[in-house]
């Protein structure tokens, strides 16, 4: 019944009301077969020219077979990727941080094996020694990567090696020997975290790529920066690729080369760092965890970066071994974290310098006034304890500074409040980025009433209290700053407020026309200072190393240096005396020293932060004495500057 | 309960269309395997495409011929009007305007057109089938060449030719004088002059286009450039000889000779593996699915589903054809994928809503009989 209604209105009405019933049944009749002639039309036309197809199929498959198959077997162009060599890493003097070798590598294409992985790699054993370690390492590299792309087994081949498997190759289809560049970083741990690695290029980095247009760039590339220098120059440093035309047989192996395309070798980099100063510094460490970073205050070049502990980054270049990586991720001591941009710490007593300089600037303070110190600071019923017991008397700017007086800052942050405070310390950079040319630096915080309010999620905690402000007055409390952001805040003082970028590389080198583009320093800012409120804190920075907490540190030195000392609370002790020796050595707090030399006309200023050190005088200062004395006198030290006993005895801050 | 659930999911379906398309679909994951260089991930990718085109089919089966002629004209309109949007706001890719950015992705109205010109066509002839007169063709020309002069513009000549060309089929059935096909055929040995002598050719077409059509001649002139394609498609084809080099075995496409050997060169991958023996039964399984569409469109109950199925199946054809025809070197290089095979949502979207068509036509023919 439906299905007629349906009928029904197919038809269309008009038709049927002009022309009367027996006629339009003729009529649709001869339409019908009208139609179904071009259907049979429609039939032959398909028929046809599926005919032509079959004829053309034919002819290429049947008759002209053996030409095309001769054309697939012998003589086939293919292009073939050249990888450009890697741009090497020299320091200041050009001594080699970073470079390439061509060695043989054993490969396996897991898509082109005739028999299961595992039997192959059992074989292959037979042939050239395959290790438990390379099995795991092409295991982890296998996972990361798409099925179908050649993957190392065994890197570094002895010529014995070669020739052993050369022999015996034909056994061993989707298996072969490739000559390939590897990069090596000759001083292994040394300046780990400052030159960083490469490694091989996993599907994040192929994304990347493909974002930055840069994919057909890496077709033949297996490597990328990952870390530290290596990455932030990966355009730079990587170069471009060439291409060569090669001729192939059967089995995909090349006969002869027909064109080549000159890839373009990546750029070298000089590095502004002067690695002898950097390994000083490492040593001066001893057995300790921590950072220092040197800057020269007039350009910004960075001199020396050291995040101890570090790591030898020749581990990661052919994909890492799974037993180093657990050893390194899982380590208490965390030796991949690169503690001068991303470990964030109080500044302690360091943060004074500055804390006198923006009581000078806001009118706040002047040098001469003096404050009688009891000891401690009262405020809102809650004591305050400076670390000598029964005060340091009078005090004035000078001596606030040389014998970092507590009670003084405390009294001078609580009249300035916060917002005046975090406002001056921002245009020393603090609690921001430096922008040096290494990623992954952390910001710190520089606290603020706003600063808490987007902290803190909870309306009650996002209120500032007066009485926090006044631990931020001697470099306690929420604020914490970078080892970086330290020695760049130390170089802009030093240099009376004209601020340059921090920046490693000092020149990018194009080997193949042997010209080198100077990276210029880059004035970031000058800071509005006035010269007479410089001179108070420089002479009381000078005055630290003279006769303040420097002074047993500095004994003996042939220039006039600036310094402060510093001592970061790691856990707070609510009330009790804190006492080295009662205190377990994570929960010890850390030793920090800024300074600058000579104290005239600086040509250096640094940072060192020595992690659960103790007092900034007792390890921190010495590691920052023996850095300027080879920096400015030349004068290598002949044992590292803190060693365990030292820490257990540090007294005095 | 079970049993009416599946006759309420088989109801629409023309079961020889179906199998005959699953035939071809199963055949196209084999080949995409090996043509991918065995990526699971574009087989699944496919498969999901696959699985996304049959229930479209199957939600197009169900839709009546009366519904889908009240669709012809907004569908129509809304095609048009989307290409016009492309000339004013399109995206701009590899110097061809044919997207539309609509925030979440970009579409190609061109392939809404692919169904909506062959639709809007067959409801125009069905409303004035009795007394229709040449005017009605000139108009129903009119209507075919608004959008495939649009499409010709952006540029993309291979498919305005082949949106022409189903729309031309339904001009066909609907009783084209065979006297006017003929000057048409005499016009399109024209224009074929044309394209194949450069001087003409250039005046006329892109320069690009041109010289497509010169390599297909001789592609030797080029073989590094635009020949590349043609001539590692023929090798890859002529090597495969009676029976094939075997699956997975095939030398051209595994040592990457092939360029987009998963899109619009699967075929060559095919055709290498399996050979002449291969290619007989793709033509014969394509020449399969073409009998079923053609017997749907003879046995329509109305003239709208006569047109739009006989159209439909013919343009099918024509996709099938240009495309072997490309890859094995008797037909220009326009980009046209092997339909149901090539890799690629968008096209097997289009082909098996086609089908769902045809299956609503076919489902109307037997309702009528009961």
């Amino acid at each position: 019944m439906k299905s007629r209604h349906r009928a029904m209105f197919s038809k269309p009405v008009k038709g049927r009301m002009r022309a009367p019933a027996s006629n339009e049944l003729r009529n649709a009749n001869a339409e019908r077969y009208a139609f179904q002639l071009r259907i049979l039309a429609a039939a032959l036309f398909v028929l046809t020219l599926f005919g032509c197809l079959l004829a053309r199929f034919v002819w290429l498959q049947a008759l002209q077979h053996e030409k095309y198959q001769t054309m697939a077997e012998a003589n086939r162009i293919s292009l073939v990727p050249v990888q450009p060599s890697r741009g090497i890493i020299k320091d200041r003097n050009g001594v080699v941080l970073a470079h390439n070798y061509s060695a043989y590598t054993l490969e396996i294409t897991p898509s082109k094996l005739p028999d299961e992985l595992e039997q192959s790699i059992e074989r292959l054993n037979h042939i050239v020694e395959i290790t438990p370690k390379d099995r795991r390492r092409f295991k982890k590299l296998m996972e990361e990567t798409k099925e179908f792309e050649s993957l190392p087994i065994k890197t570094r081949l002895t010529d014995e090696e070669v020739a052993r498997f050369a022999a015996n190759s034909y056994q061993f289809p989707g298996v072969e020997v490739k000559a390939r560049l590897f990069r090596h970083y000759p001083l292994g741990e040394l300046a780990s975290h400052l030159i960083g690695y490469i490694g091989r290029i996993n599907d994040k980095d192929i994304i990347n790529l493909e974002n930055a247009g840069e994919t057909a760039n890496y077709r033949g590339t297996d490597h990328i920066g990952k870390v530290g220098i290596e990455q932030f120059y990966e355009e730079q440093l990587h170069g471009t690729t060439g291409f060569e035309e090669v001729e192939i047989d059967s089995g995909g192996r090349a006969i002869r080369t027909l064109r080549r395309i000159q890839p373009t070798p990546g750029k070298n980099l000089v590095l502004s760092v002067d690695i002898k100063l950097q390994e000083i510094a490492e040593k001066a460490f001893g057995e300790n965890n921590g950072s220092l970073v040197a800057i020269d205050p007039k350009t910004g070049g960075v001199l020396a970066l050291v995040s101890k502990p570090g790591y030898d980054p020749n581990l990661f270049v052919d994909g890492i071994d799974p037993q180093n990586w657990k050893d390194l991720n899982e380590s208490p001591d965390k030796p991949l974290n690169n503690r001068a941009l991303r470990g964030t710490y109080p500044p302690g007593s360091t943060f004074k310098p500055f804390m006198a300089l923006a009581a000078l600037e806001g009118g706040f303070r002047t040098a001469g006034a003096t404050i009688a110190d009891p000891g401690f600071f009262w405020f809102g019923g809650h004591q305050f304890r400076d670390d000598k017991v029964g005060g340091h008397g009078m005090v004035d700017m000078y001596r606030s500074i040389v014998i970092s007086c507590d009670t003084y800052y405390y009294s001078l942050a609580s009249s300035m409040g916060i917002d005046n405070i975090s406002h001056f310390m921002r245009l020393f950079d603090f609690g921001q980025p430096t922008g040096v040319d290494i990623d992954g630096e952390q910001p710190g915080v520089l606290p603020s009433q706003e600063w808490k309010k987007k902290r803190f999620k909870n309306p009650a905690q996002q209120k500032w209290y007066a009485g926090e402000t006044i631990s931020i007055g001697i470099g306690q409390g929420y604020n914490t700053y970078t080892p970086l952001q330290m020695a760049h805040a130390t170089a802009t003082l030093a240099n009376n407020g004209v601020m340059f970028k921090p920046h490693l590389v000092q020149f990018i080198e194009d080997a193949g026309k042997g010209s080198r583009t100077p990276v210029e320093p880059t004035p970031v800012k000058t800071i509005p200072l006035k010269p007479e409120n410089l001179a108070v804190i420089h002479r009381a920075m000078a005055g630290v190393i003279k006769e303040g907490t420097g002074a047993r540190a500095f004994a003996g030195a042939q220039y006039e240096a600036a310094g402060k000392t510093g001592t970061a609370q790691v856990f707070s002790l609510k009330g009790a005396k804190y006492s080295e020796s009662g205190t377990k050595k994570h929960l010890r707090d850390h030793a920090w020293f800024i300074a600058y030399a000579p104290a005239s006309n600086p040509t250096i200023a640094l940072a060192v932060l020595v992690e659960n050190g103790g007092f900034g005088a007792a390890t921190a200062a010495p590691i920052a004495r023996q850095v300027l004395d080879f920096y400015l006198t030349g004068k290598a030290p002949t044992a590292p500057a803190i060693n365990a006993s030292d820490v257990e005895n540090a007294t005095d801050d | 309960m079970i049993k009416r659930l599946w006759d309420g999911i088989k109801r629409p379906v023309d079961p020889w269309l179906l199998v005959f398309t699953l035939m071809v679909l199963v055949l196209s994951v084999v080949v995409l395997y090996s043509a991918s260089n065995r990526d699971m991930d574009k087989v699944t990718d496919k498969l999901t495409f696959m699985g996304i085109a049959v229930v479209t089919m199957w939600c197009v089966a169900n839709i009546s011929q009366q519904n889908l002629m009240r669709l012809a004209l907004p569908a129509y309109l809304f095609a048009v009007l989307l290409l016009l949007g492309v000339q004013f706001f399109g995206v701009t890719s590899h110097g061809a305007t044919r997207w539309l950015n609509i925030g979440v992705t970009r579409i190609q109205p061109s392939e809404l057109m692919r169904i909506a010109l062959p639709l809007m066509l067959a409801w125009y002839f069905h409303h004035f089938e009795a007394n229709l007169n040449w005017r009605h063709f000139l108009v129903a020309l009119l209507l075919m060449l608004i959008p495939v002069g649009l499409i010709l513009k952006q540029p993309d000549l291979g498919t305005g030719l082949l949106i022409a060309a189903s729309g031309f089929y339904i001009l066909f059935f609907a009783g084209l004088p065979w006297k006017l096909i003929g000057l048409l055929v005499l016009a399109a040995g024209g224009v074929a002059y044309t394209v194949t002598h450069w001087d003409l050719c250039v005046h006329l077409l892109h320069e690009y286009q041109c010289r497509r059509v010169a390599t297909m001649i001789d592609p030797m002139e080029d073989p590094l450039g635009a020949g590349y394609h043609i001539i590692q498609g023929t090798i890859a084809i002529g090597s495969g000889g009676l029976v094939g080099k075997g699956w997975l075995n095939g030398t051209q496409t595994h040592l990457d000779f092939i360029p987009e050997r998963t899109t619009d060169f699967i075929f060559a991958v095919f055709g290498e593996e399996f050979g002449l023996a291969g290619n007989v039964v793709l033509l014969v399984m394509y020449l399969l699915v073409i009998a079923r569409g053609l017997t749907i469109a003879m046995n329509a109950s109305t003239l709208f589903g006569r047109l739009l199925a006989g159209s439909i199946t013919l343009t099918f054809f024509t996709y099938a054809f240009v495309n072997m025809g490309m890859v094995s070197g008797i037909l220009p290089v326009v980009g046209v994928p092997l339909p149901l095979v090539s890799y690629g949502g968008t096209s097997m979207l289009s082909i098996l809503t086609g089908f769902g068509i045809l299956m609503s036509i076919g489902r109307d023919r037997k309702l009528m009989k009961v």
